[in-house]
């Protein structure tokens, strides 16, 4: 029955079930199509059209794209340093994440690595991102199910989170923190500290979060044994993230594929083996704990060590003394002119990262210009998007806003 | 496993079907295959282990005259091949975009063979749903990542016109 639903301009309209505020038409016998979004109580900017026979689900499909904004084809007419803040757009609660394989991925065409410093801040900003974008993902999932503690309360904690990474940064949302060759900051004075209290107050929140929300028996019964995705189908379809760990799957970049300083970390990956939407909240809770973890060994890191350049030298050895003086002074290096005018040589580069949400993927060629050839980009909603097509036929209505917040799905990320 | 080594499995594996392979950057393996196995590629490679697609690129050469279709495949049950990513290219001519499907070897390219298809107008024959994901289908027509459509972007601050 695939490829059937097409809806074109004259057929809007129509409300044969007479729901409010919703399209819905009668296609059949006992068979109604109801179109969902784009405009829903959660994040928004995405449509399912669903064909129900009587409560059931019989078909799904998901309508992306209202907000793709062609960021393929940008790159190719910009510079290469102007990617960065053009790609942070997909997720900018999660920004660091997003960007941060590009970056890799024109190092790696260049040659050169960041130095040590660096590398640990990046894990720095890509862990509080990382427990940002899940607490945001726990709001949107508290609004579907209806439970407004758990939108209230996860989102005046991300505050704790994303007011560390301004102060990091100097940005709240889109840091454009890793650039090739380093960062751009180092921490401030005083930072590890406040870091480690947030690490602190973050723990006790997640077991008050448990006691309101996860171990909650209406949440639950909404939850258990809803949107099962089996090991093999999770493979099949190339879910990814946190989905694809919840359902039996050990997988994650930063395991698989080590990049920056991940490899000398300490810290584990969760698994849960019964890959439904209730395994995947406690999976982004565990998720939240690893990622404490290893802030609070990024911390100790960067109080044994002194201050050292965060930026290669390739780029550093060009900055006026002016700029050394800054950076001597307040921990900011300002970037030289050099990017404005850089020539990455010609080849092909894949890099990949972890993001919140899962893996998202670079492909990156150059042809010895100074604006990239080609990029393609893959991330890690736009794969997950396969779960409405697949998973959602034969679950009730009612479950679909379960599915789709245990999912993290985030439009804007998948429509890039 | 050294990338030679699987280079090396691969090439036993595919035996005729390689082209050329090359290793970029250390942990990604290019091997160019003919349009015309690329079925028969992709199932010996999900039976290897490569078992879903991580992306899906098409590269436009307007020059050169023709597309290079990339399936990059990654593994998730292997940790071994995990670490690698490889991709199967094919080229097919610009001027007739038709190419097989792999979405009944491979579920997970169905939404990314329609990107290609609504990005690159790329006809890939025997998929079931073959029509835009991202994009509206009059914006669409106008095929967007081919060379051809040109965004007119604000001036470089740096540009030496003569």
């Amino acid at each position: 029955m695939s490829g059937i639903i097409r809806t074109q301009g004259a057929q809007v309209g129509f409300n044969d079930l007479k729901l409010p505020g919703m399209w819905s038409r009668k296609i059949g016998k006992d068979l109604y199509e109801i179109f969902i979004g784009p405009q829903h109580p959660g994040s928004g900017h995405m449509r399912i059209v669903i064909r129900v026979d009587g409560d059931v689900i019989v078909e799904a499909d998901p309508d992306m794209g209202y907000v793709h904004r062609t960021m393929e084809k940008l790159s190719e007419v910009r510079t290469w340093i102007k990617g960065i803040p053009l790609f942070e757009r997909m997720a900018i609660h999660d920004a660091c994440n997003v960007t941060l394989p590009y970056v890799r991925a024109v190092e790696k065409l260049m040659d050169i690595e960041a130095p040590e410093r660096a590398k640990y801040l990046r894990v720095l900003l890509c862990e509080i991102n990382r427990i940002a974008a899940f607490l945001y993902g726990f709001g949107i999932f508290g609004v579907f199910l209806g439970h407004s503690t758990m939108y209230m309360w996860p989102f005046g904690d991300r505050e704790v989170w994303v007011e560390l990474a301004e102060w990091l940064t100097g940005a709240r949302l889109t840091h454009s923190y890793p650039v090739f060759g380093g960062v751009r900051r180092d921490v401030p004075a005083g930072f590890t500290d406040a870091l480690r209290k947030a690490i602190r107050y973050m723990r006790k929140r997640l077991e008050d979060y448990r006691k309101i929300f996860v171990d909650n028996p209406v949440i639950r019964a909404r939850l258990e044994g809803v949107g099962v995705i089996p090991k093999n189908l999770a493979i099949e379809l190339g879910i990814t993230g946190p989905n694809l760990r919840a359902s039996g799957v050990k997988y994650d970049v930063r395991l698989n594929h080590p990049y920056e300083v991940y490899d000398q970390l300490d810290f584990e990956i969760p698994v849960f083996q019964e890959g439904d939407a209730y395994a995947r909240v406690w999976q982004r809770v565990e998720e939240i704990k690893q990622s404490l973890n290893i802030l609070e060994q990024v911390a100790d890191w960067l109080d044994k060590h002194p201050r050292t350049p965060i930026l290669h030298d390739k780029f550093w050895k060009t900055a006026p003394p002016l700029y050394k003086k800054i950076f001597e002074e307040t921990g900011r290096a300002k970037l030289g002119a050099v990017y404005a005018i850089m020539k990455v040589p010609a080849g092909k580069a894949y890099e990949r990262a972890e993001t919140a949400r899962g893996e998202i993927s670079y492909y990156v060629e150059s042809n010895g210009g100074n604006k990239p050839y080609r990029i393609r980009i893959h991330s890690a909603s736009a794969r997950n998007a396969l779960v409405y097509k697949y998973i959602v036929p034969g679950h009730r209505v009612m479950d679909l806003p379960a599915i789709y917040g245990s999912i993290d799905y985030f439009p804007p990320e998948a429509d890039r | 496993m050294s990338p030679e080594e699987l280079v090396e499995r691969i090439k036993s594996l595919l035996g005729e079907f390689v082209k050329d392979v090359k290793i970029w950057k250390n942990d990604y393996i290019e091997v160019e295959v003919d349009k015309e196995n690329i079925e028969e590629v992709a199932k010996r490679m999900k039976e290897f282990g490569f078992d879903h697609v991580k992306d899906l690129t098409v590269v436009d050469y307007m020059k050169e005259g023709f597309f290079r279709i990339i399936y990059n495949l990654g593994s998730y049950d292997n940790f071994e091949l995990s670490y690698y990513i490889v991709g199967i290219a094919y080229n097919i001519p610009r001027d007739k975009p038709v190419t097989k499907t792999l979405y009944y070897t491979y579920t997970s390219a169905d939404f990314q063979e329609r990107e290609a298809y609504e990005a690159f107008g790329i006809i890939f024959e025997g998929h079931p749903d073959l029509r835009p994901v991202l994009l509206s289908p009059p914006v669409a027509e106008l095929k967007p990542l081919r060379k051809d459509f040109v965004v007119k972007e604000d001036p470089e601050i740096i540009t030496k016109k003569k």
